[in-house]
C-alpha cells in the first residue's frame, strides 16, 4: 500500500507542474498588468516597481524563479495586500477554511447517508417521496441562493444567529456557513445512498441474511449499509472538490477569513500571485483528498486491489 | 421542446399501423412521466418568456426610474417584480437574465457536446494507443480544479460573454467524452459496423454516420443534465462579479445584487432566485425522465 501511495504522489507531480505552467503563462499572456490602475507613474518609478517584483526579467527566467520559489514553499509577494506574502495569507486563512469545509463534509455524510438509507427502507412511501423531493430542491437551489435565504430567516427574522462575520471563531458564527455549504452535498449524498441502498436491499446476500433470521437492525446496519456506502465513498472526491469550490462563495457571503475569500479578492483586484497561489494550493488539496478517498475505497471494497 | 407533446399524439395514431421505432417507444415512455412533462411545459414557458421579454413589459430593461429606486412590487405602474437599486424594472431584468442564462447554458452545452462526442467517439473507435493517449489526457484534465481555471481565465482576459461560453464548454466536455467512449467501445464490434467497414467506408464517416447516431441516447440524457450545471456555473461566476457585465444581466448577477439588500428589498432576491431554482429543477426532472425513457434497462 505504501508503494501505491508513493506512486500516486509521484504521479501528482506532473499534474501540478501542468497546473503551475498553465496558470503562470495565462497570467503573463493576459492583457493588462496588476499596476495598471495606479495613476501614471514616472517611467523610472515604474521600472523600479517592476524590478522589485522581478517583472523586468525575461519570461522564462521569471517562470523558473517562480517554480523554484514554489519548491521552497515560497508563493511570492501579494500585490494587493502589501507587506504580506501569499504564503502568509494562505496559511493564515487555512484554519478557518479547513474548519468550515471539514465540518460541512462531515455533516453532509452523516445526514446524507441517514436520509438516503431512511428513504430506501421505506421505498415508494410518502416519506421516501418527501425526502427525495427535498433532496432535489437541495440540488436545484445553489448555495449562493440558500445562504442569503438562511441568513434572512434565521439571522434577520428570528435573530437566532449572527448574520455574518467570524467573531474570532465563535461556534455560533460557524453554523450558517457550514449549513449552507453542506446542504447541496447532503442532497447529493442522500440521493446516491438511496439509489444504492435500494439495489443492495434487493440483492441475494441480504436475502440470505434475512433468511438466517438476523434482526432487521443488523441486516441493515451491518450488511446493507456497508455495501451501499461504496458509491458514496467514491463520490467523496468530487464532494470534497465541490465543498472547496463552494467555500469560495460561502466565505465571501459570510465574511469568513479563509482562503476562498482571498481567492475572490485576489481575482477581483488582479492580484496574480495570490490567485495563482490559491489555485495551486487548492489543486494540491484536491489531489490529496482524492488519494485519501481511493485508499478508503480500497479498504472498504476488497475486490479493489491497489496496484 | 415546445412541439413534443403534439407530435406524441400524432405518433400514437401512427403506431397502430406501422409498429414503433425505439425512439417512438422512448417518447411514449417520456410522455407518461408526469414530472418530465410538467418540466418540459415549465421550461417552454420560461423559454418563451425569455424570448418575448421586450414585448411583455412596458419598461425597457436598462431604463432608470429615478423616482422609484428599490420600489416593492406594484401592479399599478407595471413593476410586477419591483425595481432594483438603480430604479430599473426587475420583471424585465429577470427575463433578460433568463435570456443570458439560458443562452449560456445551451451554447456552452453545445460546445461541450461537439468536443466531447467527437473526442470520445474517436478514442473509442480507434482504441489502442490512440484511445490510451486521448483518455489519459481526459484523466489529467479531470484532476485539475477547473472551476478555478475558469475564474483565472475570466480574471485575466476580461469578462466577455463569448469567453464564458467557450470556457464553460471546454470544462464540461470531459464527462461527455467518457460516456461516449464507453458506448462506442460496446458498439464498434457490432455487425453493422463491420458491414460498413467491409463496404469500404472511411473511419471518420463510420464514426459520424454509424457510431454517433447510435450513442445518442445517453448523450441526450447527459446533455439535459449539463445545461443546468452550466447555468449554475455561470450564475456562480456572475455572483462573484466575474460573469456578464452591465447593463446586461444574468440570474447570477441579479441574485448577488439581491443578496446584498435582502433585508430591505427581498423581492430583488426572491424573483431571480425562484426563476433559477425552478429552471434547474425542471432540467433535472427532465433529465431523470429522459434517462428512464431512453434506458429501459435501468428501470
Amino acid at each position: 500500500m505504501f508503494r501505491y501511495v508513493f506512486r500516486r504522489l509521484v504521479s501528482a507531480v506532473p499534474t501540478l507542474l501542468i497546473i503551475v505552467t498553465i496558470a503562470f503563462f495565462m497570467m503573463r499572456v493576459a492583457p493588462g498588468g496588476p499596476f495598471d490602475q495606479e495613476r501614471n507613474l514616472p517611467p523610472e518609478i515604474e521600472a523600479n516597481v517592476l524590478k522589485a517584483y522581478g517583472l523586468d526579467k525575461p519570461l522564462v527566467e521569471q517562470y523558473l524563479d517562480y517554480v523554484g520559489g514554489l519548491l521552497r514553499g515560497d508563493f511570492g509577494p501579494s500585490f494587493e495586500f502589501r507587506d504580506f506574502t501569499v504564503r502568509d495569507l494562505i496559511f493564515g486563512g487555512f484554519p478557518a477554511s479547513l474548519q468550515i469545509g471539514s465540518m460541512a463534509l462531515l455533516l453532509a455524510i452523516i445526514f446524507g447517508v441517514a436520509f438516503g438509507a431512511f428513504a430506501a427502507l421505506r421505498q415508494n412511501s410518502r416519506v421516501d417521496y418527501a425526502v427525495m423531493t427535498l433532496a432535489m430542491t437541495g440540488i436545484a437551489i445553489p448555495n449562493f441562493v440558500m445562504a442569503p435565504i438562511l441568513t434572512l430567516i434565521l439571522g434577520v427574522y428570528l435573530s437566532l444567529l449572527p448574520v455574518a462575520g467570524w467573531g474570532d471563531g465563535a461556534w455560533v458564527n460557524k453554523i450558517l456557513p457550514v449549513v449552507a455549504l453542506a446542504l447541496p452535498q447532503v442532497a447529493y449524498i442522500s440521493r446516491l445512498t438511496r439509489g444504492s441502498m435500494v439495489e443492495v436491499l434487493n440483492s441475494n446476500y441480504i436475502r440470505t441474511a434475512r433468511a438466517k433470521g438476523l434482526r432487521e437492525r443488523i441486516v441493515v446496519g451491518r450488511h446493507a449499509l456497508k455495501g451501499a456506502m461504496l458509491p458514496v465513498v467514491s463520490y467523496l472526491g468530487p464532494a470534497a472538490a465541490a465543498v472547496v469550490t463552494g467555500s469560495v462563495v460561502i466565505e465571501t457571503i459570510f465574511e469568513v477569513p479563509g482562503i476562498g475569500r482571498y481567492f475572490v479578492l485576489g481575482a477581483l483586484n488582479r492580484d496574480y500571485p495570490l490567485v495563482m497561489g490559491t489555485v495551486i494550493f487548492y489543486a494540491m488539496l484536491i489531489i490529496a483528498l482524492n488519494l485519501v478517498v481511493d485508499l478508503i475505497y480500497a479498504w472498504l471494497d476488497p475486490k479493489v486491489r491497489l496496484e | 421542446m415546445v412541439g413534443l407533446p403534439g407530435t406524441g399524439d400524432a405518433l400514437a395514431g401512427v403506431a397502430e399501423i406501422e409498429g414503433r421505432s425505439l425512439w417512438q417507444d422512448a417518447l411514449a415512455r417520456l410522455l407518461r412521466n408526469r414530472a418530465a412533462v410538467v418540466a418540459m411545459i415549465v421550461l417552454s414557458i420560461v423559454g418563451a418568456l425569455a424570448i418575448l421579454a421586450p414585448f411583455l413589459s412596458p419598461h425597457p430593461f436598462d431604463e432608470i426610474y429615478w423616482d422609484r429606486i428599490q420600489a416593492p412590487p406594484d401592479f399599478a405602474n407595471g413593476h410586477w417584480f419591483g425595481t432594483d437599486g438603480n430604479g430599473r424594472d426587475m420583471f424585465v431584468r429577470t427575463l433578460y437574465g433568463a435570456r443570458v442564462s439560458l443562452m449560456v447554458g445551451l451554447l456552452a452545452t453545445g460546445v461541450s457536446l461537439l468536443i466531447g462526442v467527437t473526442w470520445g467517439a474517436t478514442a473509442g473507435y480507434f482504441g489502442g494507443r490512440v484511445d490510451n493517449f486521448m483518455m489519459r489526457f481526459v484523466d489529467i484534465m479531470y484532476s485539475l480544479p477547473f472551476m478555478f481555471f475558469v475564474i483565472l481565465l475570466m480574471v485575466m482576459f476580461g469578462r466577455h460573454i463569448w469567453l464564458i461560453f467557450i470556457a464553460l464548454g471546454a470544462v464540461e466536455w470531459l464527462t461527455m467524452a467518457r460516456i461516449v467512449r464507453g458506448q462506442t467501445l460496446s458498439i464498434k464490434r457490432k455487425e453493422f459496423i463491420e458491414a460498413a467497414h467491409a463496404s469500404g467506408i472511411g473511419s471518420f464517416k463510420i464514426i459520424f454516420r454509424h457510431v454517433i447516431p447510435n450513442v445518442l441516447g445517453p448523450v441526450i440524457v447527459y446533455m439535459t443534465l449539463t445545461v443546468p450545471q452550466v447555468i449554475l456555473t455561470e450564475s456562480f461566476l456572475s455572483f462573484l462579479g466575474l460573469g456578464v457585465q452591465e447593463p446586461l444581466t444574468s440570474w447570477g448577477v441579479l441574485i448577488s445584487e439581491g443578496a446584498r439588500v435582502i433585508e430591505t428589498a427581498p423581492w430583488m432576491l426572491i424573483f431571480p432566485a425562484t426563476f433559477l431554482a425552478v429552471t434547474l429543477f425542471c432540467f433535472n426532472f427532465l433529465g431523470d425522465g429522459l434517462r428512464d425513457a431512453l434506458d429501459p434497462k435501468d428501470r
